[in-house]
């Protein structure tokens, strides 16, 4: 009796593995930036829905690497708008389904240094270290390189730079004090009071335009359409533009 | 081949170096008590030596993370000479390496004592021997097959070590970029022809390590007792 109800539990282990989904399931690979809203909207698509948001957090490159590989992700909410048009060229993603869900505001971030004048702080270069996400990989930090060099310090800077994987660990070398500052999102540091911060001017970098992209593999599949409408709909809207974000 | 994979390659090696040396300092003495002393709580102290094997790597960088960060002793330190943390740094990667691989030289070492036995010991002390003369000229070159493995367990460990770089290391190029590292950079960006350039050097790398490991263990297993 019980090596029966043994063979069914695992009977039911491969049925599940074997289908990439569960019905009423979408796997999301949200860039690390949009994790807190991500996690707030998923929670509101549920409520109305009822249908679940799995969401996986990482650098954008990161998560389109994974995708040409086969990544069994259906909705992929990048940091900016390259890799999704890159996944669309690619006949990785569905072409008309790809929207700017949010654009992206760079800060200048430290818990020991006064940034009231953040671009004077970062020109009179008084700090050990300063940590961005891996430009090669993560789009704030590409744009965090692009207003350093706009603004002529990064040759002094550069090597005093740390990179984090991805923005997300940018954040953690400021928080845990092992840089004195660094580039982090905006979005960040909604629910932070610590430590003082500066807007990046928009004009010393390229907006940051993060495009949500449903895959291929993906094309009919109900939940992912659900979640990517939900997340052009008021309540999402809504909470994008708590976090810090602009909308088109 | 270009820079860009020498520099990983060469910095890889240096701090492999550095903490191989360090571990065998530290790890010869712990092992040589554990192995010896017959205080109850010394298979505590082993048990915390043993740590890394299983924690995973996030836990030791996380930990390092803070330690070494100006909040903890490392910061402390790192003060003497005016930094804020030891983290990002090429010694806070070689303290991160010490940690992580010490069960790995310990073990051996620690075994390799064991096997030696009293009986040499007794003997050296009936000729007159002191202590630390029966250890540096009978019990040292006994165990000197556990110190080679350890050595060469500790800085292939090292090399191969990922996630505590990962986690304390910045990404630096030439200070704390290692190949691991440097191959998770490469597949993460799609330069997927320079991962596997390092990835394929590290396949050789781990061969030759595991097959001068055998040979050690051959050639000096006629010298068990």
């Amino acid at each position: 009796m019980a090596r029966r109800n043994l063979l069914l539990i695992l009977a039911g282990l491969l049925a599940a593995a074997g289908s990439p989904a569960l019905a009423g399931q979408t796997q999301v690979a949200v860039a690390a930036n949009f994790t807190a809203p991500a996690k707030e909207i998923a929670a509101a698509f549920k409520d109305k829905t009822g249908e679940e948001a799995a969401l996986s957090f990482g650098a954008s490159g990161q998560f389109y690497a994974q995708i040409q590989q086969g990544a069994p992700y259906q909705v992929f909410l990048s940091a900016d708008a390259d890799r999704p048009k890159a996944a669309v060229d690619a006949g990785l993603a569905v072409a008309d389904s790809r929207f700017t869900y949010a654009i992206g505001k760079l800060v200048l971030w430290s818990k020991s240094l006064d940034l009231a004048k953040g671009d004077e702080t970062l020109k009179a270069n008084a700090f050990a270290k300063l940590s961005i996400a891996n430009p090669k990989s993560a789009p704030y930090g590409a744009a965090a390189i692009e207003a350093m060099i706009k603004l002529g310090v990064y040759d002094p800077i550069q090597p005093k730079i740390v990179q984090g994987a991805s923005i997300a660990q940018a954040f953690e070398f400021v928080d845990t004090g092992n840089a004195e500052l660094g580039f982090v999102a905006l979005s960040q540091l909604a629910n932070v009071t610590a430590g003082s911060r500066w807007l990046v001017p928009a004009a010393l970098y390229a907006p940051i335009r993060q495009d949500a992209v449903l895959l291929k593999t993906a094309a009919d599949d109900e939940a992912s359409k659900a979640f990517l409408a939900f997340l052009k709909g008021p309540e999402a809207r809504a909470i994008i533009e708590k976090y810090g974000y602009t909308l088109e | 081949m270009t820079t860009g994979l020498l520099q990983p390659i060469a910095l890889t090696i240096e701090l492999a170096t550095v903490a191989t040396i360090a571990l065998v300092i530290i790890a010869t003495p712990l092992a040589w008590w554990l192995a010896r002393s017959r205080a109850w709580w010394k298979e505590g102290i082993a048990a915390v030596v043993s740590l890394p094997i299983v924690l995973p790597p996030t836990v030791i960088g996380f930990y390092l993370l803070v330690v070494l960060g100006p909040h903890g002793p490392g910061g402390a330190l790192a003060r003497l000479w005016g930094a804020q943390t030891l983290a990002f740094t090429f010694g806070g990667l070689v303290v991160g390496s010490v940690v992580y691989s010490l069960p790995f030289v310990v073990q051996p070492i620690r075994n390799a004592f064991a096997a030696v036995g009293d009986r040499p010991l007794e003997v050296a002390a009936t000729l007159r021997a002191s202590p630390s003369r029966a250890f540096f000229a009978v019990a040292l070159p006994l165990a000197s097959p556990g110190l080679l493995t350890g050595a060469v367990l500790g800085f292939a460990h090292t090399v191969g070590e990922f996630g505590v770089v990962l986690m304390i290391g910045g990404a630096i190029p030439g200070r704390t970029a290692v190949v691991s590292t440097t191959i998770f950079d490469y597949v993460e960006t799609g330069e997927w022809g320079a991962a596997n350039a390092l990835a394929a050097g590290m396949v050789v790398f781990a061969f030759v390590v595991i097959l001068a490991m055998i040979a050690i263990e051959k050639r000096f297993a006629h010298r068990r007792p």
